[in-house]
């Protein structure tokens, strides 16, 4: 199948999913405790597939997530609030300051291998959040208040739909392999001429673009930021998507980061013991499934094709796996 | 003077880190695993000297064995059924896997004794000790006595015993000191209930300083003895000894002199100067890679 009809089938299928969820919305079958839900959804899929890059396709043991959530959240809210830029670029802004936090962490530290990268960034993730408790001009611990609402549906989804296709290209592009290749063996791939510095340091800044991304949405949700709603804890619940999505697997992240946002939600009368459920769930799954629920298994719009011809017309997965090869 | 005085609760904060930290870098060492969980059971330490103390009516020497009896079998516990299974896993497999024995034990407790501070029962009374014109809290020299016995206690078990000359062997080369005879899964779950234990002393200790538990107590003094292991070079038992004291050196200098907001950042802070500049710590060896 070629790369052209990829596209229309995927476009073609998030208008549909789009369609579906808005008419659902227009005749008030979902409410607003569900819209919200959505949004949260969203937002946690940009951040569990940016995360992603990082920690599945580069290899590189990243805890500091929701910092970088953060920076873009507290940057975008104080443009919508002191210079009142269009919500669009306030959300860019955002997540251009993230990544620059992302290079200027990420250059140094990202020397660093396995659990000593992943102390280092959930330290800065630390770090980030005492300086914003610290920084009275945001309201330090009582948090940024006042921020307007600028989140819908709609802007979510499209930022969703945005970051998914990015990831997904870039990590089937050659830098995607080269990402990869620095995962399996650094020795190997810079043997083999790719300067793994510079990967890393892309993936990193990429994926600290996207969750400031993810912050400037949920500022622009909440209307209200504090520095404790992007500690260490946040950042867990990221990791925990993607490895229960499975490490690598962009598609895992997806249905991980739903499945997951949705159980939350659903367990939010247990308080208490949902934060018992969920360490438990992290335990056995990596007991048990270390390589996350889903694994390696990607969707992939070439094999459902392939499946839908091979049911359809005999002959038509022979063709396909030519054109491919 | 004042000076001084923050000198030395420096340094009795210190040896609570370095007692922790003795517990991270034995696992390290041995197992190459972050115990992230290894705050988690310094809190309940605490907490298992809290109801010692208060059910049986115990004195500060009985409730300290009790709680390190607790801790050690807790963390002998954990090793068997949650590490074991994950040993030969990659490294990231296993510090999720302690990311989640830790929000597991902090959570648990919060369920089950409810998310309020407790008052710790004042086990020794708080008297000052006058030397030269330095005013001493007793319970200052009492956690810096106790420290210091149990630190010479360990390196002598690590030295002149022989768990701790397997538990030195297992650490060199794990598959040469299997062909010796030395049942590893036996030592490494050694090695986990000592740490255990001193990690539970320190949480006494804490409880008796400043008369204050809570379920969540564990994570930042967890961090922080973390990063004292790291600053004496992680698998080094003097290097943690030495990391901790001038950790709880920093702490009390950064509260007294700068500001107590940016205490637990200064704990981040060198932690990542100490990685980039010295990855190895200051007593680690230097390792070079192997193709």
């Amino acid at each position: 199948m070629s790369e052209k009809y990829k596209y229309l089938i995927i476009l073609v299928a998030s208008v549909i999913v789009y369609s579906i969820i808005q008419l659902l919305i227009y005749f008030g079958i979902l409410n607003d405790y569900y819209v919200q839900i959505i949004i949260f959804i969203g937002i946690n899929i940009i951040l569990a597939v940016s995360l992603n890059l990082v920690l599945g396709i580069t290899g590189q043991f990243s805890l500091g997530h929701a910092g970088f959530m953060s920076v873009g959240g507290y940057l975008s809210a104080i443009i919508s609030i002191k210079l009142g830029l269009p919500f669009p670029i306030a959300l860019i802004i955002g997540g251009i300051g993230a990544a620059i936090i992302g290079l200027v962490i990420g250059f140094p530290i990202l020397r660093l291998k396995g659990d000593y990268l992943g102390i280092t960034t959930l330290g800065f993730g630390e770090i980030i959040r005492v300086i914003f408790v610290n920084i009275d001009y945001v309201g330090g611990a009582r948090g940024l208040m006042a921020i307007p609402k600028k989140t819908t549906f709609t802007a979510t989804y499209i930022a969703t739909i945005i970051t998914v296709l990015v990831i997904v290209n870039i990590i089937r592009s050659t830098h995607g392999r080269a990402l990869k290749a620095v995962r399996e063996d650094e020795i190997a791939a810079q043997s083999m001429g790719i300067d793994i510095s510079k990967y890393k340091l892309t993936a990193f800044v990429i994926a600290s673009f996207f969750a400031g991304i993810a912050g400037g949405l949920y500022a622009h949700f909440l209307m209200y930021i504090n520095p404790q709603s992007f500690g260490f804890l946040k950042s867990i619940d990221i990791v925990m998507m993607v490895v229960i999505g499975g490490m690598g697997n962009l598609f895992g992240s997806i249905i991980a980061a739903t499945g997951i946002t949705t159980i939350l939600e659903l367990l939010r009368e247990l308080q208490d013991y949902r934060m018992i459920i969920f360490p438990i769930i992290l335990i056995l799954t990596m007991l048990y499934k270390p390589s996350g629920l889903l694994g390696s298994r990607d969707l992939s719009i070439s094999r459902l094709y392939n499946k839908i011809t091979r049911i359809f017309m005999k002959g038509g997965k022979v063709k396909d796996e030519i054109a491919n090869s | 003077m004042i000076f001084m005085q923050q000198l030395i609760n420096g340094i009795a904060l210190g040896s609570v880190y370095a007692l922790i930290a003795l517990g991270y870098t034995m696992v390290y060492g041995i197992v190459q695993l972050i115990n992230f969980a290894h705050g988690d059971i310094y809190m309940i330490g605490a907490f298992a000297a809290y109801y010692a103390a208060n059910m049986f009516n115990l004195s500060f020497v009985p409730t300290l064995l009790a709680a390190m009896v607790v801790c050690a079998l807790l963390g002998m516990t954990i090793e068997r059924l949650a590490y074991r299974p994950i040993r030969k896993a990659p490294k990231i497999t296993a510090l999720i896997t302690a990311i989640g024995i830790s929000l597991l034990l902090e959570n648990l407790v919060r369920i089950i004794i409810g998310p309020n501070p407790k008052s710790f029962p004042g086990l020794l009374t708080s008297k000052m000790v006058t030397i030269g014109n330095l005013e001493i809290d007793s319970l200052k020299l009492v956690t810096l006595g106790v420290s210091i016995g149990l630190m010479i206690l360990l390196t002598f078990i690590v030295h002149n015993t022989k768990v701790g000359k397997a538990m030195r062997a297992v650490s060199q080369d794990k598959d040469a000191a299997r062909l010796m005879g030395i049942d590893i899964d036996r030592i490494i779950s050694y090695t986990f209930g000592i740490g255990s234990a001193l990690a539970a002393v320190g949480g006494v200790l804490v409880g008796v300083l400043y008369q204050r538990i809570d379920p969540l107590m564990g994570i930042m003094p967890g961090l922080k003895a973390f990063t004292a292991a790291v600053l004496g070079g992680i698998g080094v038992i003097p290097g943690a000894m030495a990391g901790g004291v001038l950790m709880g050196i920093a702490e009390s200098l950064t509260k007294g002199f700068i500001s107590t907001k940016f205490s637990d950042a200064i704990a981040f802070s060198i932690l990542i100067i100490i990685l980039l500049f010295r990855p190895s710590g200051l007593l680690g060896k230097k390792s070079s890679e192997k193709v």
